[in-house]
């Protein structure tokens, strides 16, 4: 079977007065129907651009996209908004994702009009039953999204991805606005979204736990590059790389008797302008060697398992 | 049923306006202004260009409440046609520039690059020019009429909306918005129409309605020197400077239409400030 979304060396430069800002840079990963992807990484490792370029909000550099098998990395217009109603996005920000002068009813029913095809009154059940699906009560019907707490906004932001019923979903940090009560709510609600209608996630965060939970493979960028690919649970019991391992040790336990060590990483994130072809999480690592300048390719370490480390074997037995 | 719910929407910013007693006033005086504007024949107790020499510059009295200016004609039937000149320049030329105006701002804004650049650049040469000496050689071109004033105005003041649009729409085409409209297949006038100019026209709406007040002070001024409204037909602004003559001796030649003028103004000003509270719907409390 092939798989739905198949990224092959995907890159997204941008050009600034610097120089190549390498936002994406060799990005390949494979996504099966019905499965989560966690993109994981600090702020500005390119996380969000990689999701958006998959999506062409914004344009890839080079590299190959393939979705259902289909190449899609250059689409016509026309073929841009077929994929489009199968590809969707939920946004970080609830608070400037939707429209304020657009009505809860409005901001879900924009998707049905611009398709087209549906008259007014069947565009309105579809989103009553939409407002229904992500826990939107009716009565928020003529509301302003201003006049909504975060959570609902952010459903609102859902309903509106799938209103179109999309095959595919990139949730840019869908969670991190909202406050952790919420967050589980609407988790679980992505979950049993999932569920209902075998949705495939590439769910982008900075938040671990969020990602141990939602995931069934994990990805590990650090400025535009992949060090780190795994399963789930593997990633957690078994992470190789120096960076994985400084991320993962930043999750809270909620337990106070139990201490643990946290890797505290020194220096700031290095630019991503023009950036050396060796590793670029030498500088702030603390295994750096000689052979770190080299170029780092993504290893398989155990089936399933890439690292991206030259010295990844030192660091399993150490 | 869209329909409906777009009534209720004018009857929400209504609500949100009545809150604001002093933009009710000027609300008030407004209609007021327009119902004078078209009902002036009914209202004014004399034709406006007849002509009573024995009365030139005379004072009140009963049968002329305001006075007569110096070829006699009756002040207060002057200041009611003149209400109808007045409040053309002011309306139509700033309805001409706005529109002009959002249309350039919100293009140049959404599009940026090179467009963005042309039209600025453009903009820059046009406000290179002081904008009355604009509308003056305009309206010397097109001819002295109230039509060629009119648009000579509106002409004149396009790049001020252009440019505060221009920057309102900046702000508002990075908001996440605007991205997911076209994840969602927005053509790009679609997101211009719906979700950039609704969200950037705020600060355009104050800039409108002062608009207003300014271009009627402009467009008498064209009047002044001959290449606006023809005598004998009233404007408040011609009125002013027909009453510059007789200034010192009969001071409230000039006040009454000085007054009408600032009250005008002083209305659009107070609405505009109400009626951006009133359609933001944040504000809301």
């Amino acid at each position: 079977m092939t798989p739905l979304l198949e990224v092959r060396n995907l890159k997204k430069y941008f050009k600034t007065r610097y120089g190549l800002l390498h936002a994406v840079d060799d990005v390949s990963f494979t996504l099966d129907r019905g499965k989560t992807l966690g993109v994981v990484g600090e702020s500005g490792c390119g996380k969000t651009t990689l999701g958006r370029t998959v999506l062409h909000l914004t344009e890839p550099t080079d590299g190959q996209i393939f979705f259902e098998g289909r190449d899609i990395m250059y689409p016509k217009k026309r073929e841009l908004r077929k994929l489009r109603e199968n590809m969707q996005i939920i946004f970080q920000d609830p608070y400037s994702s939707l429209n304020p002068r657009m009505t809860v009813s409005e901001a879900i029913m924009e998707p049905l009009i611009l398709r087209g095809g549906m008259s007014n009154d069947e565009m309105l059940a579809e989103t009553r039953k939409l407002m229904d699906t992500v826990g939107l009560a009716s009565r928020f019907e003529n509301s302003y999204p201003h006049e909504l707490d975060g959570g609902r906004r952010q459903r609102i932001g859902i309903a509106r991805a799938l209103a179109l019923k999309p095959k595919f979903i990139v949730c840019d940090e869908p969670v991190s606005a909202l406050d952790v009560s919420i967050q589980a709510q609407i988790i679980n609600l992505m979950l049993d979204l999932q569920e209902e209608f075998g949705l495939t996630y590439m769910f982008v965060t900075h938040d671990l736990s969020v990602v141990k939970y939602i995931s069934d493979e994990i990805m590990v960028m650090y400025l535009g590059q992949v060090v780190e690919k795994a399963p789930s649970d593997e990633l957690f019991a078994n992470t190789l790389h120096p960076y994985s391992k400084a991320l993962l040790s930043a999750i809270p336990i909620p337990n106070i008797h139990k201490k643990r060590k946290r890797i505290l990483l020194r220096g700031e994130i290095t630019s991503p302008v023009n950036p050396k072809p060796g590793c670029r999480f030498m500088a702030r690592c603390d295994y750096a060697r000689e052979e770190c300048n080299e170029p780092q390719v993504l290893e398989e370490s155990s089936p399933g398992h890439f690292v991206a480390c030259c010295r990844y074997k030192e660091i399993m037995t150490s | 049923m869209r329909k409906k719910r777009k009534q209720s929407r004018l009857l929400e910013v209504w609500h949100q306006l009545k809150k604001n007693k002093v933009a009710v006033v000027a609300l008030f005086v407004l209609v007021l202004l327009f119902l004078v504007a078209i009902f002036a024949p009914y209202l004014a107790p004399h034709p406006y260009e007849k002509q009573n020499s024995k009365l030139a510059n005379a004072g009140p009295s009963r049968e002329h409440p305001l006075g007569n200016d110096r070829l006699g004609r009756d002040i207060l039937s002057r200041l009611i046609y003149g209400t109808r000149q007045s409040l053309q320049m002011g309306i139509v030329s700033v309805a001409i520039a706005a529109a002009i105006g959002i249309l350039l701002g919100s293009v140049a804004g959404y599009y940026g690059g090179w467009v963005d650049n042309l039209s600025m650049r453009l903009l820059d040469i046009y406000q290179a020019v002081p904008m009355f000496l604009l509308s003056v050689s305009l309206a010397a071109i097109l001819g002295p009429s109230l039509r060629n004033a009119i648009i000579a105005l509106g002409i004149g003041t396009v790049p001020g909306y252009a440019r505060i649009m221009r920057a309102s729409v900046l702000t508002v085409r990075e908001k996440e918005y605007v991205e997911a409209a076209r994840a969602i297949n927005a053509s790009d006038i679609r997101i211009i129409f719906k979700y950039i100019i609704p969200n950037s026209i705020g600060p355009l709406i104050v800039q409108i309605t002062m608009g207003v007040g300014s271009c009627i002070l402009a467009g008498s001024a064209l009047s002044f020197i001959g290449l606006g409204v023809q005598p004998p037909v009233p404007e408040w602004g011609a009125m002013i400077s027909d009453a510059r003559r007789v200034m010192r001796e009969h001071p409230t030649h000039a006040l009454y239409p000085g007054l009408c003028v600032m009250i005008s103004v002083l209305a659009c000003n107070l609405l505009g400030d109400g009626l951006r509270d009133a359609l933001d719907p944040r504000l809301k409390n």
